[in-house]
């Protein structure tokens, strides 16, 4: 395990980020993945006493502060419930109710690790990261940049009526997954996120695909959709994911789980549809 | 660094280093319950309360349990006598290594729904690990209990 030299309870975000700014320094959220390491840290930056627990409710959106833990996010019953529970569904297999219990939303973001149920999820939702110095960014941006110093001091996540799916395959229930497919499928659109390729999940681009997306959304959304357009649409986007071998996996065997997953999503959101419309 | 923490009902301040584990400190309390097992965060084994939520303590610094009410099997006696008789019964015991922080999960389960389905006790229990028993005679020992306290007096 690491080693810490000095532990400081951040009276302010101002002193956590000033202390942040020393490479030396580490600000500890859940503190799961980061007690894996082996490195000294001279100082540890802990920001449990500025109220960043909380998941607020407004009428449009969710703030969630950076310290909320996962098993918050499945205990609030209207976040859980967002995007047909797309939130509760990725957390559900991390560990156990234990670990979820100090996990926290701002470490599994910040860290943007590859094995992320977490980051899989909160992309297919219409989310923001609010950075101490960098304001609010969406998150598909936030994802794809270099860690720096800055603090996640809460997400934010608008609410909508899109439907959502949470996919994931693993070896064992509580490891990491072989690989994670979320979805949201909207009126006039679908966005696909591959996550746990092994590396950090990324938005799918289904720009320029044979099969016209506005389309295929239209029928998923009111379930019409034949398994014949969606089984070609899940071979062509997965073919955009880019996979790679890890312990868990071969690249060939995340490609073929990849366009698996994406077919079972889609036919599960219009199967959902056709319920709802009676069909 | 100067801590003060509710052990067990018992008020405790002492000065600790700054990165003293949870498990350490309450083990050098006495209270042997807690175990190490994978020091991965995985197994369960070490489970406490924190402020009545079951979190790893192997996973915990000391210092952010500062001002906080920490519990463990010792300290819930009662309330896990009660309950160890059933998983016992079923034998679901054989090395008993795991037993202590899957008692302590399951009574944070028993505390937060009272009639849990078996998928809701298989999820809850998802991250206690048992080398031995494959978690059936757990499984049976929870039902049965639950079936007890309900009212049915199943044993």
């Amino acid at each position: 395990m690491f080693r810490i030299k000095e532990y400081v309870k951040a009276s302010s975000l101002e002193q956590a980020y000033e202390l942040n700014q020393k490479r030396a320094n580490r600000i500890i959220g859940g503190m799961l993945w980061m007690k894996m390491g082996k490195g000294k840290i001279h100082t540890a930056i802990d920001l449990s006493g500025l109220g960043l627990d909380t998941i607020e409710e407004t009428e449009k959106e969710f703030i969630i502060g950076c310290m909320v833990t996962l098993r918050q996010l499945e205990l609030h019953a209207s976040l859980a419930a967002l995007g047909n529970g797309i939130l509760r569904e990725s957390v559900k297999n991390i560990v156990g109710v234990q670990f979820r219990n100090l996990a926290t939303v701002g470490g599994s973001l910040f860290g943007r690790f590859g094995f992320s149920d977490v980051l899989t999820a909160f992309l297919a939702l219409d989310t923001e990261v609010e950075l101490y110095r960098g304001g609010r960014v969406p998150l598909a941006e936030f994802a794809g940049r270099k860690p720096d110093n800055d603090i996640l001091v809460r997400v934010i996540v608008k609410k909508d009526d899109v439907r959502r799916v949470y996919l994931s395959h693993r070896n064992s229930r509580t490891d990491f997954p072989v690989l994670a497919v979320a979805i949201a499928a909207g009126k006039d659109d679908i966005k696909v996120i591959a996550g746990a390729r092994p590396h950090r999940a990324i938005i799918v681009p289904a720009e320029g695909i044979c099969i016209e997306t506005g389309k295929l959304a239209e029928d998923i959304h009111t379930g019409v959709c034949s398994e014949k357009a969606i089984r070609e649409y899940a071979a062509r986007l997965s073919e955009r994911i880019p996979t790679g071998s890890n312990m868990r996996a071969s690249a060939e065997y995340r490609s073929h789980l990849a366009e698996i997953l994406i077919r079972r999503g889609l036919s599960a959101l219009n199967e959902s549809a056709k319920e709802e419309r009676g069909l | 660094m100067q801590i003060r923490i509710m052990l067990n009902g018992k008020t405790i301040t002492e000065e600790v280093s700054e990165d003293l584990l949870l498990i350490d400190w309450v083990r050098s309390h006495g209270c042997y319950s807690v175990k190490r097992g994978c020091e991965t965060s995985n197994c369960g084994l070490c489970t406490v309360f924190m402020d009545d939520a079951p979190v790893l303590s192997c996973s915990v610094l000391t210092v952010r349990a500062d001002g906080r009410r920490i519990e463990t099997l010792e300290g819930l006696e009662k309330e896990a006598e009660e309950f160890g008789a059933f998983i016992a019964a079923q034998g679901a015991e054989q090395c008993g290594f795991c037993n202590p922080g899957m008692i302590m999960n399951a009574i944070a389960l028993f505390r937060e729904t009272s009639e849990p389905s078996e998928e809701e006790i298989k999820e809850y229990l998802a991250g206690n690990l048992c080398r031995c028993s494959g978690y059936e005679g757990q499984l049976r020992g929870i039902l049965s209990f639950l079936a007890y306290r309900k009212g049915d007096g199943a044993l």
